[in-house]
């Protein structure tokens, strides 16, 4: 300690000490870089106030904030990635899994919860972005076709947020099949007539993007969000040139007949569940009228 | 005049000395028919020697060979006929997909597959094999009038990937593909494919959903080019023999992980060194596949392709 530290009062002394303000407490706009209160952006579903820029969500959060409170059923909470190939790049896969696993508490890139929305019973997935990038392995392939099975099944719809860079490069030559893997389970439930909302969020790229994210019956984006094939950098890579302004965001998307509407995530319950309400009304009616009629079944037995 | 790859350099010295001989026996009374012979036959054992333990990226080489036969290549040499069909009905032809009606071992198939330009001219023109969304489009049509008109679908394999244009992006380069996966799914009517070259990632896959997957000995099939994977992982493309090792991109590798049917094997040195006897092979193997597939009523054969894709996939349940 100098002299100068020792002549200071104990209350002036820097340092830790010091630490009045909670970490987290403000947030800094990654758009337009406003200092903003934590519990405002909360409250506002992580979109920024000031700018309307959409933060990225987990999926956790972004489940909680789309369905109703109850009832809640995740599907698919069992299933944990393997390292097949023992693959290692500058660490091993196996060593990323847990280091994801423990950053996102969650075993992989994405959580399905059959829920309700509005009343309305329903399955939903969301991306965790936060877990290797949002990367669709085995894992993701698997849970996503344990959602389709569970909407087959029931008659519900499916509604899907994705945020991914594309398929899991650790899982090499799966990863990419389970590109068609989903695919193919869409084409089972599109033949039965049973409805898919697909959310594109900020980013979905790759393989993500060419498979089950744009075969939505209905394909929605949040503002703003980066939706392509190629990532933007490979592309300015390949032909030498600066890209446009907006290239491959929502607006541009939407401009280019690629998805049905962008939707304002504090405006994305209202919509889906009026768009779901509309879509699945001869389902809706199908299934109540079944319901009438094994009622109907049931009731002889009920006066015998 | 055959085109070494690195690793061929042993290979190519031999040939060159054996090629010398020839040339000077030409003028000279000496008899060295025996000594050529014998340098033949050691140049036989070095490439068997050789090939016989290639490593992934060397496998990738070979797939890459500028000789390497492309599909139009097979084409005039598996189909007694075809008449190439062009265009998606929406925006254009794309070059880097052909396809078409022909004839195999005389039974009516569609064909599709990617082309790539052998020179400098017809590899611009083709874009080095890398279909924009209209080339997966027209591969859709066709493929839903083989469906219509009952006749099998034979896909070939060499991409190095969908391209990433600002074209294709604004066409939905993404949305085609996926569209493509999503008919392929359900198509009553069998779908064999082969990977002949380079299997890129989803721009393969596009056109590679189907009843029976098989791969020639030196083709890849991949989620990632090797210095792709290497430049994200690795952060040096210079590390690609590493990916291409750890990603398992080789027909022997995929083949025991189970992920593809059959390795189809090529003649010694590449298929490039005999075009005709590889032509041969690839088929005797599709035709082979069509006969297993015909019998199948297109109820069964769709439930089978699902199961099949829904296996796909390792992971643990607790």
């Amino acid at each position: 300690m100098n002299w100068f530290d020792k002549l200071l009062p104990p209350k002036i002394k820097s340092g830790a000490q010091r630490k009045t303000v909670p970490e987290g407490l403000w947030k800094k706009c990654p758009a337009c870089a406003a200092v903003l209160y934590s519990a405002e952006i909360e409250s506002n579903l992580a979109v920024c106030p000031k700018c309307q820029h959409h933060m990225r969500v987990g999926a956790r959060k972004r489940l909680d904030i789309f369905l109703d409170a109850e009832p809640r059923q995740e599907i698919g909470a069992d299933l944990r990635p393997l390292d097949i190939l023992k693959f290692r790049d500058s660490k091993k896969y196996k060593d990323r899994l847990a280091d994801a696993q423990k950053k996102c508490g969650e075993h992989d890139a994405l959580v399905v919860i059959q829920g309700q929305l509005k009343g309305l019973p329903l399955v939903t997935g969301a991306f965790e972005f936060a877990f290797m990038g949002g990367s669709m392995g085995s894992v993701v392939g698997e849970r996503f076709v344990r959602a389709v099975n569970a909407c087959v099944e029931q008659n519900i719809p499916l509604v899907c947020f994705t945020a991914s860079g594309g398929a899991r490069m650790q899982e090499a030559l799966y990863s990419l099949m389970q590109m068609a893997k989903t695919s193919a389970a869409l084409t089972r439930m599109g033949e039965r007539g049973v409805p898919f909302i697909s959310v594109l969020t900020d980013p979905t790229m790759g393989g993500v993007s060419a498979s089950f994210a744009m075969l939505g019956d209905v394909i929605i984006a949040e503002p703003k969000a980066l939706i392509g094939f190629a990532g933007p950098r490979v592309i300015e890579q390949t032909v030498r040139e600066t890209l446009p302004e907006g290239f491959q965001r929502s607006e541009f998307l939407l401009e280019h007949g690629a998805i049905d509407m962008i939707v304002d995530r504090r405006a994305m319950r209202d919509t889906v569940a009026s768009l779901l309400s509309m879509i699945t009304a001869k389902s809706l009616a199908l299934v109540e009228g079944q319901t009438a009629l094994a009622a109907a079944a049931r009731s002889p037995k009920l006066k015998n | 005049m055959n085109n070494y790859l690195d690793f061929e350099q042993s290979i190519a010295e031999l040939e060159a000395k054996i090629e010398a001989l020839r040339y000077a026996s030409k003028d000279s009374d000496i008899n060295i028919n025996d000594e050529i012979k014998r340098l033949k036959a050691k140049s036989r054992k070095l490439t068997q020697s050789v090939f016989a333990s290639l490593t992934s990226w060397q496998v990738s080489q070979l797939a890459r060979h500028p000789q390497r036969p492309y599909t139009l290549d097979y084409i005039e040499r598996v189909f007694s006929e075809f008449e190439e069909l062009h265009g998606d009905r929406l925006f254009a032809d794309d070059p880097a997909i052909i396809g078409g009606l022909a004839r195999l071992d005389g039974r009516s198939v569609v064909v599709i597959g990617h082309q790539k330009g052998r020179d400098t001219r017809e590899k611009v023109e083709r874009n080095f094999g890398m279909p924009r969304p209209e080339g997966y489009r027209k591969a859709l049509r066709l493929m839903q009038m083989a469906e219509r008109f009952d006749l099998p679908i034979v896909t070939l394999i060499d991409t190095p990937g969908a391209y990433p244009g600002v074209g294709a992006e604004e066409r939905g380069q993404s949305a085609a593909i996926a569209r493509n996966l999503y008919v392929m799914a359900a198509l009553k009517t069998p779908i064999i494919s082969v990977v002949i070259g380079e299997g890129g990632s989803g721009g393969a896959l596009a056109i590679g959903l189907c009843d029976r997957l098989l791969m020639l000995q030196y083709a890849t099939y991949s989620v990632i080019s090797p210095e792709g994977c290497a430049s994200i992982l690795w952060k040096s493309a210079d590390k690609a023999d590493i990916a291409a090792e750890a990603m398992g991109i080789t027909a022997a590798r995929l083949k025991r992980l189970g992920l593809i049917d059959e390795v189809i094997s090529e003649p010694l040195g590449g298929a490039h060194r005999d075009i005709g006897a590889m032509a041969e092979t690839l088929g005797n193997a599709l035709v082979s596949a069509v006969n297993d597939l015909r019998d199948a009523s297109p109820e069964t054969l769709v439930s089978k392709r699902t199961a099949r894709l829904m296996q796909f996939g390792e992971f643990e349940e607790r």
